[in-house]
């Protein structure tokens, strides 16, 4: 019985080995290539969008009218968001580090906790975090519709840059906007805080304050806060490239948006790892 | 290339195709593409819907590149200039998109109004002026403050007809005018598209699988089939024609 299991496992091998012909191997080294020759003419396109929007923002005439445009699009309709999230995390963070800091005796650090959280890193990533999901979807599905809808032909056949006139506008508007809406998420975060605090313990906002800002020094509230200009550019960059490749209709556009907001948001979180390194470095 | 005078730009033909080849892939839409365009002539390219008619378009315009052949633009080669050279040679081209392709976040008048801010000096007044001449002359002065979306698809054409008009353009491209629209506002936008070519001889090139409103608004007729041009001259010339595509397309419409 044993001798004719063994048999009929050889044969199954043997057959199997017979099976894996040339062409299996042939479609998988195929597959490969076509995965390497595909990672390559992202990288081709990447660079050659870089480029186009280097020479787009840096070179006149610029589209001032469509810049204050974006400004408003991107910057002032995202405040209210921001604002809510940067209040909503001020009160999180009351809450928790109220109760940590409690069992620590260390109470009165409170004010400077919620403080130094806020302007240091959750202002800012969460402003970021905010701004991905609803700007970068946005960009990421309006430049996505153009495309298909052929509007950037237009534009290019109307002997207009769409680098010119769509990318290099919106990219500024995060970069210039990111910042603003950071002060905003910071100042609603640490006002809810002292909310927060305030209804569990009263104090006054101006003894918070002092509290909160008697340690702070400018290296740990300007670095943090300009580094929301590197997340802006990313989030635009980002977003602006997904849609300025968008193929394939209405499905196309809805891939666009999604990966906008994906990678926007990923590579926002790689880069704080990095910039918060760097930050330490330079600013001591 | 160096620039062209005036005088002899309006001697020189203005869209002179030759040899034009583009693939996507393995699959080859234009295939040799051979075609002359005269002044004040329109040219009907006619076909079945994905024979490659829109894009020999774009590529007059130069928003694709031929893998092989030349298009010149009164006599000038297009393939291998720079980008501002290229552009200056689509300021003197208008372009009627298939769906329009009307700019979504402007509005009518900032649609038509977006050549001109950009390449001309004019005063704001005299820009506004104009964009209201040019919607005149397409029935949609009415509508200056509505965007893309709150207007119907024969406006839309209406609307990308006066933007493709905007810089007087001397060449005059006509993606699918008629699709998408019902008769009678066909028939309309047919109209509109003559008496355009009447009160300024251009060339033109309208693409196109409705035979009946080709007739209308076409000189000579060029019928496309897997990339290559079948039959090109009058009506009367395609009608004389003795491939069996020809017939079968002029008897089936």
């Amino acid at each position: 019985m044993k001798a004719q299991v063994t048999i009929l496992l050889l044969g199954i091998a043997c057959s199997a080995a017979h099976a894996t012909p040339p062409s299996q191997l042939r479609a998988f080294v195929a597959s490969a290539r076509a995965s390497v020759i595909k990672f390559f003419e992202w990288f081709g396109e990447w660079a050659l969008f870089c480029s186009r929007l280097t020479r787009a923002a840096f070179v006149p005439p610029f589209e001032l009218r469509e810049l204050a445009r974006q400004l408003d699009e991107l910057g002032s309709k995202s405040l209210p968001l921001v604002a809510f999230a940067g209040a909503a995390t001020g009160v999180v963070l009351s809450l928790e580090t109220r109760d940590s800091l409690l069992r620590f005796g260390a109470k009165s650090l409170l004010p400077a906790v919620i403080v130094f959280s806020i302007i240091k890193e959750s202002g800012p990533i969460i402003t970021a975090l905010v701004v991905s999901g609803r700007v970068a979807a946005g960009i990421g599905a309006e430049l996505g519709a153009m495309k298909v809808t052929e509007q950037i032909e237009a534009i290019e056949a109307a002997a207009v840059n769409p680098y010119k006139f769509l990318v290099a506008t919106r990219v500024c508007a995060c970069m210039l906007m990111l910042p603003l809406l950071t002060l905003a998420a910071d100042f609603c975060g640490i006002f809810m805080g002292w909310v927060a605090n305030t209804l569990t313990d009263p104090i006054s906002l101006r003894l918070f304050v002092n509290d909160g800002f008697k340690a702070v020094t400018f290296n740990d509230f300007l670095p943090p806060t300009f580094k929301t200009i590197v997340f802006g550019l990313i989030i635009g960059v980002v977003a602006c490239f997904q849609g300025m490749r968008t193929q394939g209709g209405t499905v196309g556009v809805e891939r666009a948006a999604a990966s906008s907001v994906v990678l926007s948001s990923l590579f926002v979180i790689l880069a704080d790892v990095l910039l918060v390194r760097l930050i330490l470095i330079l600013f001591p | 290339m160096a620039p062209m005078s005036k005088t002899n730009e309006k001697t020189q033909t203005p869209i002179h195709v030759k040899g034009l080849r583009k693939s996507f892939g393995d699959q080859t839409v234009l295939n040799g593409i051979e075609l002359e365009v005269a002044q004040g002539e329109t040219l009907a390219v006619l076909g079945r819907s994905g024979t490659g008619k829109s894009v020999l378009l774009k590529l007059i315009v130069g928003l694709q590149k031929p893998d092989s052949g030349t298009i010149q633009i009164h006599g000038q080669e297009i393939s291998g200039l720079s980008l501002d050279q290229l552009n200056q040679i689509r300021k003197k081209i208008g372009f009627l998109f298939q769906y329009s392709a009307l700019y979504d976040s402007l509005t009518v008048e900032e649609n038509v109004e977006f050549s001109l801010k950009r390449h001309t000096q004019m005063a704001a007044t005299e820009r506004k002026e104009c964009v209201r001449t040019l919607l005149g002359s397409v029935g949609m002065e009415q509508d200056l403050s509505k965007l893309p979306g709150e207007i119907s698809g024969g406006m839309q054409k209406r609307v990308g007809l006066a933007r493709a008009l905007a810089l007087r353009p001397d060449i005059l491209l006509f993606d699918e005018p008629t699709a998408g629209l019902d008769p009678i506002t066909a028939r309309e936008i047919e109209e509109l598209i003559v008496r355009l070519q009447k009160d300024r001889k251009r060339a033109s090139i309208v693409v196109t699988h409705d035979i009946h409103g080709a007739r209308t608004v076409s000189d000579r007729f060029a019928l496309m089939d897997h990339g290559n041009i079948l039959a090109q001259g009058t009506f009367e010339d395609l009608q004389k024609s003795q491939d069996k595509f020809v017939t079968q397309f002029l008897n089936g419409s």
